[in-house]
């Protein structure tokens, strides 16, 4: 239910689920813990100590996922023999690692590994890089169906890749988690999975649990067989609490019915699935691999194209502008685990998917780019979905106030002095007039653009109308730290009253 | 008369008779006269009313929506919906304007009304914050989207000084009738913005008019064969200055006008020596009238004309 909610949340380009389905984003973990939300943190715990890991069946749409592609590996028509899972000694080393590590790089300002494998992000960047094209496509057939019949339900949408990279990680992401969850069933969540790790820590602890009555079960197995976590040892009658998922397919499955899920009372704690010393080095290897190709390769992209631009240094923007609310680039890169869900719902599309502008650490951290559109002045969607807080959310007011960039105007190159004709497009679309059309000295019936910048928003109107290529002669300068703008003069409210008609 | 002159006569008469007679050539044969004084009326001017009554005083003065609007006929009527504007601070055409022009189409026997604009602000916060879309389906007309390139088909502009060709959006092209209903504002780039601005919520690609010269390609794009029967200038509220937007209610002055007229240079020279007495405008600054008076799309001289001035 939830995984379908959040899902359709990421896809609903129309805004057809209300906007307060965000809630639905803030209960999961990551972004909860990112964000101080204190109480949804107590909630989960609180949660976990009673049931396990209720919340990798339920609430995670990553896990879910993961129990939909075993579902389908297990139909009749995809192996011939019945599928079965089979115990596997718990990857305690390798979990613990890839967590620290996770920890560490957070903390020495790369997020992104977090974000990479947070399951709630990740599985939002599925969706919003690979589904919801598909979905949109569908609209569009749709539309030029009934729009040949002359309805207008449906309107067409333009459909665009977010980002190459984040594109790229995105598929990664899916096949790799889905082909382990077609095969082992809920390896990524026992193995990588940060979230998993934690949890399962807690769910040792956990007042109801799968527990096995030794004086029933036969250790026929059959329960390992249909446990998609590997988590039974049935030969000793022990169930690894830490991997356990609650997903309870395991207790119809026992014929002598030895299996319950109850709180401990009377039964002795079942000892722990012993450490394994020996880490899959494959595995681990497999990881580093693909960390070293995922940062190389891009580096080495954005250096050839910085070099590429130096000519033009003038005309491009230096600092990415982070989406209003995020306060600071410092602290988008401290609280953003590149969800994409405000860039899903963004109603202007003028948020994408960063690449190395934020620098390394950044990747995939949602930037304005106004190429395609501008911020809508009167919009507060982004920072009012995020789940983490990294956009923090913002009153209509206060978004009226905020600085994201500053406007920068190149006179050399703008088309009222290169060709001699008026423009204006920069001021039409400057909803505080930073950019506002004066004489154009000399030349009669002219106006060139003058520029305020103190009283600028930052939305990129401008920046996206000006006509001006391959440079626009007029963009917007982000602030690595959001500011408030200064308040403009009104107008004096003049009470004109006119009489005639003037011709 | 030998074999192949008959059948090229033949074939000729034969193209003849599948022409069929457009709302165009229906505006050419007709003249507007007064209804009482036999003199035709050029145009009309109301003041003093509410935005629906003064449209409906000047339609009667014109001899009644009948005249432009036929039986059966597929109806277009053009707002300007650039902004994510309430109605208050005038950035767009006034929604109870746009629903009273629409039940007259629908009372003359339109089949069918459509309503849209290709906005600057995103489309659905327009369409729905500018009140319009709600006024004009109240109305029966349809609402249908202009924010996508493939609404929009490609036609040639012969007589075109700068822009040659460009793409105008279906509704107007596949319809027998469209009628232009700007809002008079200040304009930051083209001074001022009234119904020959207004094409530019038709066509699909603006940058080329800012790029190629903004005053040159408002004129090239009137030229466009299909005219709109009417031109309804919306001056009830106007932005005075900060235009188009505006960005308080202090640019906004309740003027409570209104010019109806066939001659799209006209109605916006009235328009704008109007808009003067707010602040001063010179006509030539508004360069894309003198250039339409010399692409032959009206004209600038006002005062021969046979305005009809209205204080409701």
């Amino acid at each position: 239910m939830i995984f379908t909610l959040i899902t359709f949340y990421f896809l609903d380009f129309a805004a057809l689920l209300p906007e307060s389905f965000h809630g639905l984003a803030q209960i999961q973990l990551v972004p909860a813990i990112l964000g101080g939300s204190l109480l949804i943190l107590l909630f989960l715990a609180i949660l976990t100590l009673l049931f396990g890991r209720i919340y990798c069946s339920s609430i995670c749409p990553m896990g879910i996922y993961q129990d939909i592609v075993s579902w389908i590996s297990k139909r009749r028509l995809f192996s011939k023999k019945k599928k079965r899972y089979n115990y596997s000694k718990a990857k305690n080393i390798l979990r613990w690692t890839v967590l620290a590590a996770t920890i560490i790089a957070f903390f020495a300002g790369f997020p992104i590994l977090l974000g990479l494998i947070d399951p709630y992000s990740a599985w939002g960047r599925i969706i919003s890089n690979a589904f919801r094209p598909v979905y949109m496509g569908g609209n569009n057939v749709l539309e030029s169906i009934f729009t040949s019949f002359g309805n207008y339900t449906f309107y067409k949408v333009e459909i665009v890749m977010l980002s190459l990279f984040s594109f790229v990680v995105a598929l990664i992401t899916f096949f790799t988690i889905g082909f382990f969850a077609w095969r082992y069933g809920r390896t990524y969540c026992n193995t990588i999975c940060p979230v998993g790790t934690v949890l399962g820590f807690l769910s040792k602890f956990s007042l109801f649990k799968i527990r096995i009555d030794e004086s029933l079960c036969n250790s026929c197995g059959s329960c390992a067989t249909k446990c998609k976590a590997s988590c039974i040892d049935s030969k000793n009658h022990t169930v690894d609490y830490t991997r356990c998922v609650d997903c309870f397919n395991c207790l119809s499955s026992c014929s002598k019915n030895a299996l319950a899920f109850s709180p401990s009372f009377k039964k002795k704690r079942a000892t722990r699935a012993e450490a394994d010393n020996k880490t899959d080095k494959n595995k681990r290897q497999f990881l580093f691999a693909g960390l070293t190709t995922a940062i190389a390769v891009p580096a080495g992209y954005a250096q050839n194209k910085a070099a590429e631009l130096t000519g033009n240094h003038k005309y491009i923007r230096k600092n990415a502008i982070c989406p209003p609310g995020a306060v600071s680039a410092e602290h988008l890169l401290e609280h953003c685990t590149a969800c994409h869900l405000c860039i899903s719902r963004c109603p202007s599309k003028v948020i994408k998917p960063a690449f190395m502008e934020y620098g390394l650490g950044g990747m995939m951290q949602p930037m304005m780019n106004y190429d395609k559109g501008f911020c809508n002045y009167n919009c507060t969607v982004c920072s009012d979905v995020c789940p983490s807080h990294a956009l923090k959310s913002l009153t209509i007011e206060e978004k009226h106030m905020t600085q994201i960039g500053r406007v920068t105007f190149h006179e050399d190159i703008c088309v009222v002095h290169t060709e001699g004709t008026n423009c204006g497009a920069c001021a039409e679309h400057c909803p505080t007039q930073a950019v506002t059309m004066i004489p154009y000295e000399g030349h009669e019936g002219l106006t060139i653009p003058f520029i305020t910048p103190d009283i600028c928003v930052g939305c990129g109107g401008c920046e996206y109308i000006c006509p001006v290529r391959p440079y626009r002669a007029i963009y917007v300068e982000g602030n690595k730290e959001h500011k408030q703008r200064k308040a403009f003069k009104e107008e004096k409210k003049e009470d004109v009253v006119i009489d005639g008609f003037g011709f | 008369m030998d074999r192949r002159n008959f059948l090229r006569a033949i074939a000729i008469t034969g193209a003849a008779a599948t022409i069929k007679t457009s709302a165009g050539m229906d505006v050419l044969a007709q003249t507007l006269e007064n209804t009482q004084t036999g003199k035709p009326v050029d145009m009309v001017a109301v003041m003093g009313g509410e935005p629906d009554a003064m449209f409906k005083r000047a339609i009667s003065e014109l001899g009644g929506m009948g005249k432009f609007i036929k039986k059966g006929y597929k109806v277009v009527v053009k707002p300007n919906i650039g902004w994510d504007k309430a109605p208050e601070l005038a950035g767009n055409t006034n929604p109870k304007l746009v629903s009273e022009i629409v039940r007259q189409c629908f009372a003359a026997g339109a089949k069918e009304v459509t309503v849209f604009d290709h906005t600057c602000d995103d489309w659905l916060k327009c369409y729905k914050n500018s009140g319009i879309e709600a006024a004009a389906k109240a109305a029966g007309a349809k609402v249908v989207p202009a924010h996508e390139e493939s609404y929009y088909k490609s036609v040639s502009l012969p007589n075109g000084v700068t822009l040659k060709n460009t793409k105008i959006h279906q509704a107007i092209l596949d319809c027998d009738a469209w009628i232009n209903v700007p809002v008079l504002k200040h304009h930051g780039g083209a001074n001022l913005t009234i119904s020959m601005k207004n094409y530019m919520g038709i066509v699909w690609d603006r940058r080329i008019f800012h790029a190629s010269g903004l005053q040159q390609c408002i004129a090239d794009v009137c030229t466009y064969s299909k005219k709109p029967v009417l031109n309804v200038v919306d001056a009830y509220r106007i932005v005075k200055t900060n235009g188009p937007q505006g960005r308080s209610a202090s640019d906004v002055v309740t003027t409570k006008g209104l010019f109806v007229s066939q001659d799209i240079v006209a109605v916006d020279t009235a328009a704008t020596k109007f808009f003067g007495q707010v602040r001063e405008i010179p006509l030539d600054h508004v360069g894309h009238l003198a250039n339409g008076q010399k692409l032959k799309l009206g004209t600038m001289d006002i005062e021969k004309l046979n305005i009809k001035r209205i204080k409701i």
